[in-house]
């Protein structure tokens, strides 16, 4: 098989969830050796679990979600290998831990560090201070070091403590007060995370330009990224109107900011819906094709792009009409035949069957000591000449300890039972603290 | 001027309308030398999107086309015409990465498709962005951004229950497959550098959504675990508190203190004695029917008199996870972000000088810089074409036959 774009190159992750381990994904996905640093001393609530070994009934309570459990084999001194946020970004990793707040454990942290490439964090800035393990130290270590910190807001400025995870970044970064119907308050809207998925995504680009510039100049680097400001980079309308103009961008619901005709409307079934979006004149007259040429489109209140949009709440009214009697691929495939941009709302049992999914090998399957053998979503692009797949499953706790330690950092047998027995190294977190 | 960390990587860019292009303008403006092709006359369709500076509908004003396309140089070509093709080809011998979005059928149409570009330029990484990927049954569908995030994101469970599920805000969902796709484009360039071979980079903004972080990918592994569906849940109905969006005397803030976060609740408050209530202090009292109206009664006087500033400052003081829903104007003036110089004012020919996000990436070490602003259409055809040997005159004689 062809060499994978980043073999060769070893990433260590100190990251809680989300947006780091996202962008330690993607390039463990590409061949990069990624190694998960956790502690058995610390337990990040929401990074394998709500709690470190919840009864049964709690896991029960919450069978879909994000913060939910396999509830499959279920055990709860096995849960924080089977919590689904962890395991959605955990695959192709190998996993080691190490008390960082001892000598020993700096120690065998620093030994990783040199003989790795990049490292990745992405917590408060307090925490890599507090261990005394910030770039400036770990380049004493190894010089060509390449270190990236994604936190919430960076390394300087009056927020630089503040604790948030991407929901709240995302109100200060503006994104919740632009999303949400239209006619009711900010309180309706769920929460999302936004900034992990932009933040951590550009992260990983962010890893590659600084090894580009190694290679070519044998200089690693420090970069200070946050996840607030690689999101606001995504809001450009909102931010130029208001620089521009003065105006204040409000939430639209499900219409198009850019003003073509748009909605997600009621299909055929029990909570099925479909998206529609109407963008030219040429599509109008697709669309109304499709309908079979309905009375009412050809209303004076429909006859251009600028009175359908005025008259936007009718035409959906309209148009709910016709989708209701029909199932959602049904509408999507009407339309699409002549050539009007239209697609189904998926929820998680479509997704598996959707044709054109399993035409492109999406899904993959994956077999995880604790959890069994299931499909798990695949690699989100291709390479012509480095066809890929998933290769490792979810990592589990420790689980590369011995790999790790003795292979990679070179640690003697006897170094490694005494970090053992000194509690450094095992698959759970420490009994008596949690 | 600073030497940038892509200034030695030549790219050509012939991406429309959004994600292909934040796909380019991250490179650009990290270094890279983007020339930019547009379709003679009208140009990106990008440039009749707003907003528009002053509201006027203008193919130089769009605020839009202005922030998407910093950095780059801008020519016209006509791809459909024997010579413009001959152009192309002239120009993909030059560099290391071009990026396109058609729809997948255009470039091979064009007959410039991949086995034919590598030939002229072995070590091009060529990425095409499209909805639906280079194959598959939906290949020649069309889709936007609505479209995208329905089908590939976590828009089934974004929503109140009775109501049709809801998209993101703007367009972030394209700007993302911008993202991933600038990520993608890197890793076959990084390699192209290394073995002298390039490769053809295939992101469906589809895959980009389905195989993403945001709850998407959590979710559809819990389905394949537990054979559960999430659904759209009203925010108000809290297992745990405080979570999730409230409101407060000047708008709404967003909050998390739960579990072992809970003490954070009574320090922000100043009422230690909540810290040890047993009614609260723990998941399971929280999760105990009754206990989430009791502590609502004490949480709403306090929260509804108070701004979102003050709220956030307390609660960050305290140690809650916490954040105000600002708006634009909130985050354009916000301390933090100018304090770390993050929004850039450019000067740009039409709309003049005018304040634009910044740096995604906000780090001296890879600096971010506007060299130019977006180009004027066609305002780099004397430059990029000179290089091909053409003069003013030549110029002339093209644009009168629709070429250029």
């Amino acid at each position: 098989m062809a060499k994978l774009p980043l073999e060769g190159v070893r990433v260590v992750e100190v990251c809680p969830i989300w947006a780091g381990p996202f962008a330690c994904m993607l390039l463990a996905d590409w061949g990069a050796e990624v190694i998960r640093v956790e502690s058995r001393y610390h337990f990040p609530v929401y990074t394998r679990g709500v709690l470190a070994r919840p009864p049964i009934q709690l896991a029960e309570q919450t069978p879909s979600g994000y913060a939910a459990y396999c509830l499959e084999g279920y055990d709860p001194q096995k849960a924080l290998n089977q919590f689904v946020l962890f395991n959605a970004h955990a695959r192709n990793k190998l996993g080691m831990t190490v008390d960082l707040r001892r000598p020993e454990g700096k120690d065998i942290f620093k030994r990783l560090v040199k003989v790795s490439d990049i490292v990745i964090e992405s917590q408060s800035p307090r925490v890599m201070e507090e261990l005394e393990l910030t770039y400036d130290v770990l380049k004493e270590v190894n010089p060509s070091l390449i270190m990236v910190s994604l936190p919430a807001f960076g390394q300087t400025g009056p927020y630089k403590y503040y604790r948030a995870l991407g929901a709240h970044q995302e109100g200060f970064v503006g994104h919740t007060y632009l999303r949400g119907y239209a006619d009711r308050d900010l309180t309706n809207n769920v929460t999302l995370y936004q900034t992990d998925e932009t933040g951590g995504a550009t992260c990983a680009f962010a890893a590659l330009m600084a090894l580009h510039k190694r290679r070519r100049t044998g200089e690693g680097m420090y970069v200070d990224m946050s996840q607030s400001e690689a999101t606001i980079s995504i809001l450009a309308q909102a931010v130029m109107d208001y620089t521009m103009n003065g105006r204040v961008t409000e939430r639209m619901g499900n219409r198009d900011y850019h003003g073509a005709i748009q909605g997600c409307y009621r299909c055929w079934g029990r909570d099925d819906w479909v998206c529609i979006t109407i963008n030219s004149e040429e599509e109008w007259d697709g669309f109304v094709r499709a309908l079979g040429e309905p009375q009412w489109a050809a209303d004076d209140k429909f006859s251009d792009h600028v009175l359908r949009l005025k008259n936007h709440d009718e035409l959906d009214r309209h148009i709910e009409a016709w989708t209701r009697q029909h199932e959602k691929y049904e509408v999507m495939h009407l339309l699409q035949a002549e050539g009007v941009p239209a697609g189904p709302v998926l929820d998680e049992r479509d997704a598996y069957t959707d044709p054109h999914m399993r035409e492109r090998g999406f899904f993959q399957e994956l077999t995880h000591a604790d959890c069994g053998t299931h499909l798990y979503p695949g690699l989100p692009w291709r390479m012509s000449k480095t066809p890929n797949e998933v290769k490792r499953p979810p990592v589990r706790f420790g689980e590369h300890n011995e790999y790790v330690y003795k292979q990679v950092i070179g640690v003697s047998d006897e170094e490694y039972q005494f970090l053992e027995k000194e509690g450094h190294i095992g698959t759970h977190y420490i009994p008596e603290m949690f | 001027m600073a030497e940038q960390v892509l200034s030695d990587v030549k790219v050509l860019d012939v991406t429309q309308h959004i994600a292909g292009p934040y796909c380019t303008k991250l490179l650009a403006d990290y270094g890279a030398e983007v020339i930019k092709v547009e379709r003679p006359g009208q140009g990106d369709p990008a440039r009749r999107l707003g907003p528009f500076y002053g509201d006027e509908p203008h193919p130089e004003k769009s605020g839009l086309f202005a922030y998407l396309n910093t950095n780059k140089k801008g020519i016209t070509l006509n791809l459909e015409s024997e010579w413009g093709k001959r152009q192309f080809k002239e120009l993909v011998k030059d560099v290391d990465i071009l990026v396109e979005n058609f729809p997948p059928r255009v470039m091979p149409g064009l007959g410039l498709d991949y086995s034919v570009l590598e030939q002229i330029n072995p070590r091009l990484v060529m990425t095409s962005i499209s909805d639906f990927g280079q194959s598959g049954p939906y290949r020649d569908y069309k889709a936007s951004e609505i479209i995208i995030y329905g089908m590939g994101g976590a828009m089934f469970c974004n929503g109140l229950p009775e109501e049709a599920p809801l998209k993101k805000g703007l367009t972030v969902t394209l700007f993302q497959g911008g993202v991933m796709a600038v990520v993608a484009t890197m890793m076959a360039f990084l390699l192209a550098r290394e073995s002298g071979s390039g490769q053809h980079v295939d992101v469906s903004l589809y895959e980009t959504q389905m195989g993403t972080i945001d709850r998407r990918m959590s979710q559809l592994i819990v389905y394949q675990y537990n054979k559960a569906v999430t659904y759209r849940a009203d925010p108000s109905v809290r297992r745990m508190f405080p979570f999730g969006i409230y409101p407060c005397d000047d708008g709404h803030f967003e909050l998390a203190a739960v579990g072992n976060l809970w003490p954070a609740v009574g320090r922000m408050m100043d009422m230690p004695e909540l810290i040890e209530d047993p009614r609260f202090s723990n998941i399971i009292a929280q999760m105990t029917p009754g206990h989430r109206d009791q502590f609502d009664e004490i949480w709403y006087p306090w929260i509804i008199e108070r701004t979102k500033k003050e709220i956030v400052t307390k609660g960050q003081e305290g140690g809650a996870l916490c954040g105000p829903l600002a708006t634009m104007e909130e985050v354009v003036n916000d301390p933090h972000f100018n304090a770390r110089n993050y929004f850039r004012e450019i000067e740009h020919p039409v709309i003049g000088k005018v304040t634009y996000p910044g740096p995604p990436i906000n780090s001296g070490s890879l600096p971010w810089e506007i060299r130019s602003a977006a180009p004027l259409l066609g305002q780099y055809n004397e430059e990029v074409y000179g290089r091909l040997g053409y003069s003013r005159e030549d110029l002339v004689a093209l644009k009168g036959q629709g070429l250029i």
